[in-house]
């Protein structure tokens, strides 16, 4: 089966996060009151085929630990679901 | 056999000849290693460069760990061989976990570039041998990406262990208890973000990287 990956890092709680923090510094200067907690992330798309659900879901948690992420600093939300096959 | 360092070379780095002009200064041989070599030939000591090792894409380091020459640097490293990284080379010792922790975005996005003073905090270490606890040195940084940040355990681990090596006078970006350079329990790899092979001629502003350069040269069996 292929599967639609969507892994979203974002750094942990408790960690700095200067870019959040700039925009949020930023925004009422642009008129944009109210905004608070803003951070930073990034999102990082893939197809993956796999057997199953499960086991698609633990190759991705394995490929977050080992590369996408550093867990020193990240963590990361993984969503997936079965691809769309295109009508032929 | 002369004294032989391995300056390694991934895509993007550049400041790989400085290390070498240095260490042929100092009287010793130096051979670029580039990044898909399985070996380091027959070297006493690793530095690995400063630049923007696979143009630091996804975090600066994480892919450069995965290159075939990590691996040799990795076993050199367990065998208790000096291995140093500077600046980049520093963020890629943390993404391989052969140093502790992880170097952040600077507090303020701030480029960071120009001298900064450096306090030495110990001397039990390849790279801090020939300088003095308390030796304040000139020596230029320039990141970005140098916000030294590590879990509560590991920075107790670090203060506990004298594992600090350098601390910022000034801190410049943010890093957690002012640290600019740490090494392993074994005290043979190190990284620092301060760039010492830019600190090596008083034409260059200052000479005070001379006797870390030094250090690393005598832990790899010069003189």
């Amino acid at each position: 089966m292929i599967f639609d990956v969507v892994v979203e890092v974002r750094l942990r709680a408790g960690i700095a996060d200067p870019q959040g923090a700039t925009i949020e510094r930023a925004l009422p200067a642009l008129g944009f009151d109210g905004v608070a907690g803003v951070s930073v992330g990034k999102s990082i798309r893939f197809s993956l085929q796999a057997a199953d659900e499960t086991a698609a879901h633990a190759a991705v948690t394995d490929l977050c630990h080992r590369f996408l992420t550093n867990p020193v600093i990240e963590d990361s939300e993984i969503s997936l679901h079965p691809a769309e096959v295109a009508a032929n | 056999m002369p004294t032989n360092v391995a300056v390694i070379r991934f895509p993007g780095t550049n400041c790989e000849f400085d290390v070498v002009e240095v260490v042929q200064q100092l009287g010793a041989q130096a051979q670029i290693v580039f990044h898909d070599e399985p070996s380091l030939g027959s070297a006493d000591a690793v530095v690995i460069a400063g630049g923007f090792a696979h143009g630091d894409y996804l975090r600066p380091g994480a892919i450069a760990r995965f290159s075939p020459v990590m691996e040799a640097v990795a076993s050199f490293a367990k065998s208790g061989g000096p291995v140093v990284g500077i600046c980049n080379g520093f963020q890629v010792l943390t993404e391989a976990h052969l140093l502790p922790g992880a170097l952040q975005k600077n507090a303020g996005l701030k480029f960071r570039c120009g001298f900064t003073d450096l306090r030495v905090e110990s001397s039990n270490s390849v790279l801090t041998s020939a300088v003095t606890p308390g030796d304040v040195l000139s020596i230029p940084i320039n990141h970005f990406e140098g916000n030294y940040t590590c879990s509560a355990e590991t920075l107790a681990e670090l203060q506990g262990e004298d594992r600090i090596l350098f601390r910022y006078v000034s801190n410049p970006n943010g890093s957690v208890d002012d640290i600019a350079g740490i090494c392993n329990d074994g005290r043979n790899v190190v990284g620092l973000m301060p760039h010492p092979e830019r600190a090596c001629h008083e034409l260059l502003g200052s000479s005070d990287g001379v006797a870390l350069m030094q250090s690393l040269l005598n832990a790899a069996g010069l003189n």
